[in-house]
């Protein structure tokens, strides 16, 4: 090995870095998500629309659900909005709209002007339940199993795309397999 | 000192005070029973990323989540849970991300090693270099002291 092809060989090597580096440099964006396989957090939370109700995860056992972690302070909650709803028109899955780190006159507000697109929503006034979801930033979304576990989390804005073949294929799969 | 440059002065040291002022470490004031305690949130909070910013720990960070996480951190402490215990909950609900020092598994076995192999790889091409050049000096006919 003459002394040029050492110097030679470190910058190929340094090329194939470069080049792994910018192929997986879009996934990194994906953050690692542990809880998938987990049971999804307990918890037993008021109902934003009637405060004195609570809706527990006990009483939501033995059917899939979806968990949308959303605030009327989170602009992309708005930009998902038109998504979620073409989901809940479907009616294909129950959504649970986790209003978190919210006013509660202000998330009323914001579901009657821009629809509300949740079969439910509970509040989680100072996010202490989110945290047990690990959620990073508003909006984030979690798809439940009959018995209690998270299946599927996307962070940040749901797309259609998500929805189609991330979400629904995942929520026919537990109808038909139950 | 120019006087243009004074100012530059008086305006850093005016600016990093008002960031300074914003950055104290834990704004709710917190009541801990012991001192240990509060050393040992230190230190956890040093040592758990704020996972939504770039590059800061809980401690330093003023981020929503760094508020709430400080939080959880602080009463799962104060219930008495250990500090592996509050570390394993934080990365069972954010990854080895959470956490400043990765641990030792197989996914990060190259991130632990790589600084040790390439101190191994630089010693291998310090020895052959030498050997080389002392080749070279024997073919000169030239005498070295050993």
């Amino acid at each position: 090995m003459n002394s040029r092809t050492i110097p030679l060989i470190g910058f190929v090597l340094l090329v194939v870095l470069l080049i792994a580096g910018l192929k997986i440099a879009d996934k990194k964006t994906e953050l690692p998500s542990p809880l998938i396989g987990k049971p999804a957090p307990a918890f037993d939370l008021p109902v934003l629309a009637s405060p004195d109700k609570t809706m527990s995860k006990e009483s939501l056992l033995g059917k899939p659900y979806l968990v949308n972690f959303w605030g009327s302070w989170c602009v992309t909650c708005r930009a998902e909005h038109p998504v979620v709803k073409q989901l809940a028109d479907l009616n294909a899955v129950y959504i649970i709209g986790m209003n978190f780190r919210d006013e509660r006159d202000d998330a009323i507000a914001w579901l009657k002007r821009w629809g509300n697109p949740y079969d439910v929503s509970l509040i989680d006034a100072d996010g202490r339940l989110s945290v047990d979801f690990g959620v990073y930033a508003a909006p984030e979304t979690f798809l439940v199993d009959p018995s209690g576990t998270i299946v599927f989390k996307h962070l940040g804005q749901l797309t259609w795309d998500v929805v189609e073949n991330e979400i629904l294929p995942r929520v026919s799969e537990m109808e038909t397999g139950s | 000192m120019k006087p243009g440059n004074f100012l530059v002065f008086i305006m850093t040291l005016v600016i990093s005070a008002a960031v300074m002022a914003q950055v104290a470490p834990v704004p709710e004031p917190l009541v801990f029973e012991t001192q240990q305690q509060e050393e040992r949130f230190n230190a956890l909070t040093m040592e758990l990323r704020c996972t939504v910013c770039q590059n800061q720990n809980l401690a330093d960070s003023d981020a929503t989540l760094a508020h709430d996480l400080r939080r959880k951190v602080y009463e799962m402490l104060m219930s008495g849970k250990t500090d592996d215990e509050i570390k394993q909950y934080m990365v069972e609900r954010y990854g080895d991300f959470v956490l400043y020092r990765p641990p030792v598994q197989s996914n990060t076995y190259l991130l632990w090693l790589a600084p040790l192999m390439m101190l191994l790889a630089g010693a291998l091409i310090l020895r052959s270099s030498i050997k080389k050049r002392s080749a070279l000096l024997d073919k000169k006919n030239l005498k070295i002291d050993r």
